[in-house]
């Protein structure tokens, strides 16, 4: 039925198992509008966030995604500018990723944010001392760029193809794409230091505040350096989840080899920059503020167990897993060492958001807890939904991964 | 200048007796009806409610009584936690009167300045602020009302130091920083809070602030708070003042 759409030389499913298996995302996105609805209709009293836990769900998740999105900035930086070729093979995949995982982020601010209908007040009236201005203009920039570098991927449908004007402007766009790769490259290196700057600047909150580097506390360095190490490492287990789903090879082991590579050695480089750091947190910056360091873990379920995992079970584990050669030959620990890697930014980015609110300031203050609310929960999963379809059409109608034909024809012949 | 003082102005300031506070809670009362705080919808809850000024009970294992600690926004002076993270200046620091002044007009409602406040001394508009019946007569034309969803908090009801200002004007006096009475000042029946000019050294505020056993929450974060509180009692200093510990915080009022 939409055969003419459909990427040549590529086979994909019949128009109506597509369909059956777009319904139960499309079902979820349609429970979470409708959650969004209320937020934004009735306000944030909809969700279970309060005073002391200002910050919730959304911002834990909005710090994950926009950390696991950074694939599409630093395969591009790894493409154009280390000109690592390779990694050709997903590129259009890791920006399609990006595109979702950072215009999602933006849409759940959007209700996350008591007046949305002001959000262009920070343009307006920015106060260019807060972390928070920062992050509002590189996600704002970054994520235009994006659309600019999803935009040639559509352009280059096939339909869309015949139109001579449609491939002279994609022609143009591409020209100038490794611009774009490299603004973006810029725009999401300090956007991503920017979160991680949020939280360590905040000299009320103990748990938080680091120290300063040049202009920024440690967690800005850390945020990128972690960002750029996990980034690969989801692109990988994406890859790894699509080519599982349509039962298709889809890149060359290589490229796997290759991400898993940059995302190990960068994520050894993390952890032993996050273990100065918390040292020195433990030892210097925490006593400076008169607060022992054991105090931080004196709130069960967050025992000294958390640092350890977030530091040795989802770190440094998972990068000695990718650097070794062995480990990957082996898809069975690959891909897992992948999961692994991303499961730690995620723990790194609760720990941040979540952990450091529920911690008491004043001594007479009880150690609290929040539950999100099923609107909160659902706003996010449509979210997701979103990025299944929206990845799922792309797959579909557009070329995502150039070796994809060429590994499809061996067995055809 | 010293670290804290305001250009030419005043630097406002209160101390807060805590061995006269008896908790009755008519200082957040008349906070709530002279700042036009709504009254709290049926939901609300004493983590998601606005309470500019709440009082927090102290208790210690041992000690037969009870203590009682009026907990507003703390006027930061050096380092103001929430007015350098606003992203779009919401957040303004009077340097006239050193007061945190809040422009819920300009507020996004993004929170940042809540997570950033160790007092937990800022207010999110959860829902729709409502005054139900005839209540709306009662309301302060002096004070605007919020939105939903800007945050709120204590302003030293800078209102009245508006007031107290014009009226100067008007008298032609404009040698000194005037003297006003935030509500909760006013209303506190056991004359516990002693609000003033901290840079006023014939002021009974500064006096007081400079006294031995005045002590101000969580100092060593170096915020500056311009509220003081003043307690004989070693165990609610050391609770009062010291930082983060395992505690069992009740409040009411």
């Amino acid at each position: 039925m939409d055969e003419r759409l459909l990427p040549r030389g590529l086979s994909r499913a019949p128009f109506g198992r597509f369909l059956l298996w777009l319904v139960p995302w499309a079902a979820l996105l349609g429970v979470g509008l409708y959650a969004a609805y209320l937020c934004l209709a009735l306000g944030l009293n909809q969700t279970n966030m309060d005073n002391r836990f200002a910050f919730g769900l959304w911002i834990y998740l909005d710090l994950t995604v926009i950390a696991l999105g950074a694939g599409a900035f630093f395969t591009g930086f790894l493409l154009y500018v280390m000109k690592k070729r390779e990694l050709a093979a997903v590129i259009n995949s890791a920006v399609v990723i990006g595109f979702i995982c950072y215009s999602g982020a933006v849409a759940i601010l959007a209700i996350d944010v008591g007046q949305p209908l002001r959000a262009w007040f920070t343009f307006w009236h920015p106060n260019v001392h807060s972390m928070l201005t920062e992050v509002t203009f590189c996600l704002t920039c970054y994520l235009t760029v994006l659309a600019i570098e999803y935009l040639p991927l559509v352009l280059r449908n096939r339909q869309l193809k015949k139109r001579p004007s449609m491939l002279v402007f994609e022609f143009e766009l591409h020209k100038v794409m490794a611009v774009f790769a490299l603004v973006g490259t810029f725009l999401s290196f300090f956007h991503q230091g920017s979160l991680g700057g949020l939280y360590g600047v905040l000299q009320g909150r103990p748990f938080a505040y680091r120290v300063s580097l040049a202009a920024w506390p440690s967690t800005f360095f850390l945020f990128i350096l972690s960002a750029a190490a996990v980034g690969p490492s989801f692109v990988l287990a994406t890859t790894w989840i699509v080519s599982r789903v349509s039962g298709r090879v889809l890149v060359k082991p290589s490229v796997f080899d290759l991400l898993a590579r940059v995302s190990g050695s960068l994520l050894l480089v993390y952890v032993l920059a996050k273990s100065v750091d918390t040292l020195v947190w433990i030892n210097h910056t925490s006593f400076r503020l008169g607060v022992h360091p054991a105090s931080f873990y004196a709130f069960a379920p967050f025992g000294t167990w958390a640092l350890f995992a977030e530091i040795v079970l989802l770190g440094l584990v998972p990068a000695l897993l990718l650097v070794s050669a062995r480990t990957r030959r082996d898809p069975r620990l690959l891909v897992p060492a992948a999961f692994l890697a991303c499961a730690g930014v995620a723990m790194n980015r609760f720990v941040m958001t979540v952990q450091t609110l529920a911690l008491p300031t004043l001594a007479f203050d009880p150690f609290l807890s929040y539950t999100p609310s099923w609107q909160e929960v659902a706003s996010f999963l449509a979210v997701v939904a979103y990025g299944v379809i929206l990845y799922s059409l792309s797959f579909r109608y557009l070329n995502l991964f150039p070796q994809e034909r060429e590994l499809a024809a061996p067995k055809e012949a | 200048m010293k670290a804290g003082k305001t250009e030419g102005g005043a630097r406002y300031g209160m101390v807060i007796d805590l061995d006269r506070c008896n908790g009755c809670g008519a200082c957040a009362v008349a906070c709530a009806v002279e700042n036009n705080v709504p009254p709290a919808p049926e939901r609300a809850t004493d983590r998601n409610g606005l309470t500019w000024l709440r009082v927090q009970r102290l208790e210690a294992p041992g000690e037969a009584r009870a203590a009682f600690l009026p907990l507003m926004c703390q006027q930061c002076g050096e380092k103001t936690p929430c007015a350098s993270v606003c992203p779009q200046n919401a957040v303004e620091v009077d340097p006239a009167s050193g007061i945190v002044a809040q422009v819920p007009v300009r507020c996004l409602g993004c929170r940042y300045c809540m997570a950033a406040c160790p007092y937990h001394a800022r207010y999110f508009n959860w829902w729709d602020p409502d005054w139900p019946g005839r209540m709306a007569e009662t309301l302060n034309p002096e004070v605007s009302t919020r939105t939903r969803g800007v945050v709120e908090k204590c302003t030293f009801c800078s209102h009245r130091l508006q007031a107290a200002q014009d009226a100067q004007a008007a008298g032609g006096d404009g040698t000194k920083p005037p003297a006003y009475t935030p509500a909760c000042v006013e209303a506190c029946p056991a004359g516990a809070i002693t609000f003033g000019d901290l840079d006023d050294p014939e002021g009974e505020a500064a006096r007081l602030a400079g006294a031995p056993g005045s002590f101000r929450l969580l100092e060593r974060l170096g915020t500056g708070a311009k509220v003081y509180f003043r307690t004989e009692r070693e165990w609610v200093r050391r609770l009062a003042g010291g930082g983060a510990a395992a505690s069992d915080g009740r409040s009411h009022g």
